[in-house]
């Protein structure tokens, strides 16, 4: 008898010790997104919220770059999120709302049209920012399955040792750093960045072509810098290999040709809308004024439809920029494909005006649960304005963030 | 296809359904399993193996009948249906493998000749054809000499000629060596179970930390022959040594653990085949199955066979018995050496290894009183433990010198290569940044070395017996951390996933 329970503790004991150290190995092989590429935190720190948000931000680098969630509560008293990632797919957004309604049901959600234009997964790396930080669930799973490239395997993503055990050798001081708790690096979901690279004198950008429309960005800075009705847009960030078009395998043409979302994209817009409607959410569709990547008129007339079908608010911001006064040679930090805090801010503003005066969102300033918790966020905040500014100071470039 | 998540899987359920269903079925279980795992490889492969194993059971089915009925003229029976067997299998085996080889060689005849081009056969080449096909011709010839008894049940034959942890790349085994368990009832014994998980996890530690992860040099290496000359020509034929070890090594000790935990026993494949001291002991100790394979079926007929026996004659008469004894031995080795190149594929680089490695048999066999006087003279040197090493490193040399028409596929390269290796030994450097752009991080080279020096430690005290063994003999934690060491060495350090393409086994191409 005291053989066997002696066994048996054995087994147990050697059992519990394998997986334990099977988890430990596992947490130190994962990438930690500290220093480089951010982005992959982003899904994981929304579990650490502890308070619930009026607002939900869904979509790609177009809504975690642009709208500042911290301004929103500043300026308006809004609580917001923004459950956003690097080239997120719209399957990607629809399920990260799906796992957000386990947790909370907010008002309205703003969702970024531009992953409409993607039919297939693109990239593994975005996949996993993405999807890893997840927690699990049968939405995690579907995600998974719906965002897999060609010769990923499901077992990887249930266990990510298998995908991450050759970092093994490139183990760096943060995997010990942040082994045990990751880095916060996102403002309510927003990637902040102080820094000002004008669009004027971005190496990768060709501000000539401007003049295309009969102006240039010296003699009229509020220009509709986009939408020509009668023109195929002419892209100056066509050529340019950015994380969101360097797409080999499923290139976008460099003129419209009258492109079609496709009926995949579609489908999981209309999911995305239903979810919403069974929730008794307001959602808005936006497309941040980005100079990059390429947004065609046929796109845009495909949203107008839709909006118009489903009586959706949608908002472009470049047919506002007048109203929202982008400077682009003070508000981007890449030279016009995403905006720095001032940008964002801009835009923010003009987002939280429509949503406090148009959608009845509540200021919740003043309310000792939400002026606690954003009291710390907006230190954490303001910490970060002003490391960046010392990173300014010192190197001249943001290097940490 | 043992390095895949799909396998282990297929492996974990085979073993669960194995262990729970009546133990009569289970060998029924094993054969439908064989038919899973080739199928899934392709669709096609289960119809060939069935051919082949059709035509040997009812050949050794009918030599049988013949015996037993004393049926005619039996012996020419027998042989009439050996042969037409023998002609089938051995058919298989050289259309779908050699076909495009012939034509090729017979294209640059023609082309020679100013005659058109005969166009390429697409025929699919099931994998392991060749080691099926020769486990099948060793039962047929067994049966056919007597030496066992046909096996009656056709689908007990077919799950041996197809029993899948051997398909890919052997060991070639014989039918009274495995018979037995392979049909037997086996009832879950964990001692067995886990010491063939060891020996697979084994296995993966030699296949995918070593072999694989230094792959990725050796083909830098064959690629760019005019870039990577003299000194790295011989630090290619290392890497290969090393490469091709791991490789075939943990793709048996796979193979023989997969079996052990089905309760089946194989022979081993190799005896530390790098601690030969001459060429012929390495070969009895390298791919031990297929060297014993060519002795029993190809050396011995060759040497006994009437040509040869005619040929000898004709030499005793002019030259005497010496010389006569001589060129039979010549005849069967040359003839064994050309069979064995050709076996590992249709290229005359192998049949270029196959001859090299019959001459220097040949000269080995023809030196040995010279050694023996060398021995005499110098008799202290027997033991001395630098000479040991010394003919140790010069039999690595020798067979790494001979690999140098497989690293580089060609035998103009091999050639060109091996003479570089001694003219343009100086002209090029090894250095840090150099050997970087082999496409292995430092951290690469540090797990390989470490991983070689585990298999070396390993095969230095499996000097002395079964390691497996000394290991059960320890504490149950010392066992315990063993076990989980190795399997976190295979998951943290293997080179497989994303990123990696994990080559196939070297040998499963034979």
């Amino acid at each position: 008898m005291v053989h066997t329970v002696k066994k048996i503790i054995t087994a147990v004991v050697s059992v519990v010790f394998f997986l334990a150290a099977s988890i430990a190995l596992q947490r130190l092989v994962v990438p930690k997104y500290a220093a480089d590429l951010p982005e992959g935190n982003f899904t994981a720190e929304y579990y650490d919220e502890t308070t619930e948000h009026d607002v939900l931000m869904i979509g790609d680098c177009e809504v975690y770059e642009n709208i500042d969630p911290i301004y929103l509560w500043q300026r308006y008293g809004i609580t917001s999120y923004i459950r956003g990632n690097a080239q997120q797919l719209i399957w990607q957004s629809y399920y990260m709302l799906e796992d957000t309604l386990k947790y909370e049901t907010p008002k309205a959600v703003v969702f970024n049209v531009q992953a409409l234009k993607y039919s297939e997964p693109q990239r593994e790396e975005y996949n996993r920012m993405a999807l890893d930080g997840m927690k699990w669930s049968k939405i995690k799973l579907d995600a998974i399955r719906a965002s897999m490239c060609k010769g990923e395997k499901l077992i990887d993503y249930i266990f990510p040792i298998l995908r991450y055990h050759s970092r093994i050798l490139e183990l760096n001081k943060d995997d010990i750093r942040y082994y045990a708790k990751r880095k916060k690096v996102a403002n309510n979901g927003y990637y902040m960045r102080i820094d000002v690279l004008p669009v004027s004198e971005s190496d990768v950008a060709d501000t000539s072509w401007l003049s295309a429309y009969g102006e240039t960005e010296e003699n009229d800075e509020n220009q509709n810098l986009s939408f020509a009705p009668e023109e195929d847009i002419i892209d100056p960030w066509a050529e340019i290999v950015t994380e969101e078009d360097d797409e080999p395998e499923n290139p976008l043409p460099k003129v419209d040709k009258g492109e079609k979302f496709s009926d995949f994209s579609m489908e999981y817009m209309d999911k995305l809308r239903i979810l919403c409607e069974e929730n008794n959410i307001k959602l808005i569709l936006i497309k941040a004024p980005s100079l990059a990547p390429v947004w065609y008129d046929s796109y845009e007339r495909q949203v107008d439809e839709y909006s118009e079908k489903y009586g959706l608010r949608y908002i472009n911001f470049y047919e506002h920029l007048d109203e929202i006064l982008i400077d682009y040679e003070t508000d981007t930090y890449d030279g016009g494909l995403h905006m720095n805090r001032s940008g964002a801010d801009k835009v923010s503003e003009y987002l939280g005006k429509i949503l406090a005066t148009e959608y009845g969102i509540g200021d919740h300033r003043g309310e000792p649960v939400y002026d606690n918790v954003y009291e710390e966020k907006q230190k954490f905040y303001n910490d970060m304005i002003q490391a960046q500014q010392e990173e300014i100071n010192k190197y001249g470039k943001v290097i940490s963030y | 296809m043992f390095v895949s998540y799909q396998f282990i899987i297929f492996l974990i359920i085979l073993l669960i359904l194995y262990y729970t269903i009546p133990k009569k079925v289970q060998w029924i279980l094993l054969l439908a399993a064989n038919f899973i795992f080739y199928a899934y490889a392709d669709i096609r492969y289960p119809v060939f193996i069935i051919v082949t194993a059709a035509a040997i059971y009812f050949a050794a089915v009918t030599m049988e009948y013949c015996v037993n009925k004393k049926i005619g003229n039996v012996k020419k029976r027998k042989k009439i249906i050996m042969l037409t067997a023998l002609f089938i299998v051995l058919g298989i085996l050289v259309c779908v493998k050699y076909t495009n080889f012939i034509i090729r060689n017979f294209n640059f005849l023609l082309n020679e000749t100013g005659h058109g081009k005969i166009s390429f056969v697409n025929f699919i080449i099931p994998l392991g054809i060749s080691f099926y096909t020769f486990q099948g011709i060793s039962y047929l010839l067994d049966v056919y000499w007597g030496k066992c008894k046909a096996q009656r049940n056709f689908f007990k034959f077919l799950l041996f000629i197809s029993f899948f942890p051997q398909l890919i790349q052997g060991p070639i085994s014989r039918y009274n060596d495995i018979s037995k368990s392979l049909y037997e009832k086996h009832v879950f014994n964990i001692r067995q179970i886990s010491y063939g998980v060891e020996r697979i996890l084994w296995g993966y530690f030699k296949k995918v930390v070593i072999a694989d992860r230094i792959g990725t040099a050796v083909v830098a290496l064959s690629e760019s022959p005019d870039y990577y000359t003299g000194v790295y020509v011989m630090l290619g034929m290392v890497f290969y040594a090393i490469q091709l070890y791991a490789d075939f090594t943990g793709g048996i000790d796979i193979t023989i653990g997969i079996a052990q935990t089905l309760g089946v026993h194989l022979k081993e494949n190799f005896i530390r085949p790098y601690f030969s001291k001459n060429t012929a002991e390495y070969w009895r100790r390298w791919h031990i199955s297929m060297g014993t394979w060519f002795r029993d079926y190809v050396f011995y007929p060759c040497g006994t066979s009437r040509a040869v026996r005619k040929i000898k004659s004709f030499f005793k008469k002019r030259f005497g018995a010496n010389a006569a004894r001589r060129v039979t031995v010549y005849i069967a080795t040359i003839t064994v050496w050309l069979a064995t190149g050709i076996w590992h594929g249709a290229e005359w680089h192998f049949v270029a290894w196959g001859l090299g490695n019959g001459i220097i048999l040949l000269i080995s066999e023809e030196c040995a009183p010279l050694y023996r006087k060398f021995h005499k003279r110098f008799p202290k040197l027997a033991g001395n433990a630098l000479y040991n090493v010394f003919q140790i490193l010069r039999t690595c040399f020798l067979m790494s010198c001979l690999r140098l028409f497989d690293t580089y596929g060609s035998v103009r390269v091999a050639i060109k290569q091996f003479i570089h290796m001694f003219t343009q030994f100086g002209s090029s450097t090894l250095s840090g940044k150099e050997l970087i752009e082999l496409g292995l991080s430092f951290g690469d080279y540090i797990v390989i070395l470490s991983g070689v020096i585990i298999m070396l430690a390993v095969s230095i005290l499996g000097r002395t017996g079964s390691v497996r063994e000394k290991i059960s003999k320890k504490p149950y934690i010392i066992r315990y951390l063993v076990f989980v060491g190795l399997f976190f060495m295979v998951l943290l350090f293997g080179a497989y996933g994303q990123g990696y393409d994990v080559s196939q086994f070297i040998y499963n191409q034979f």
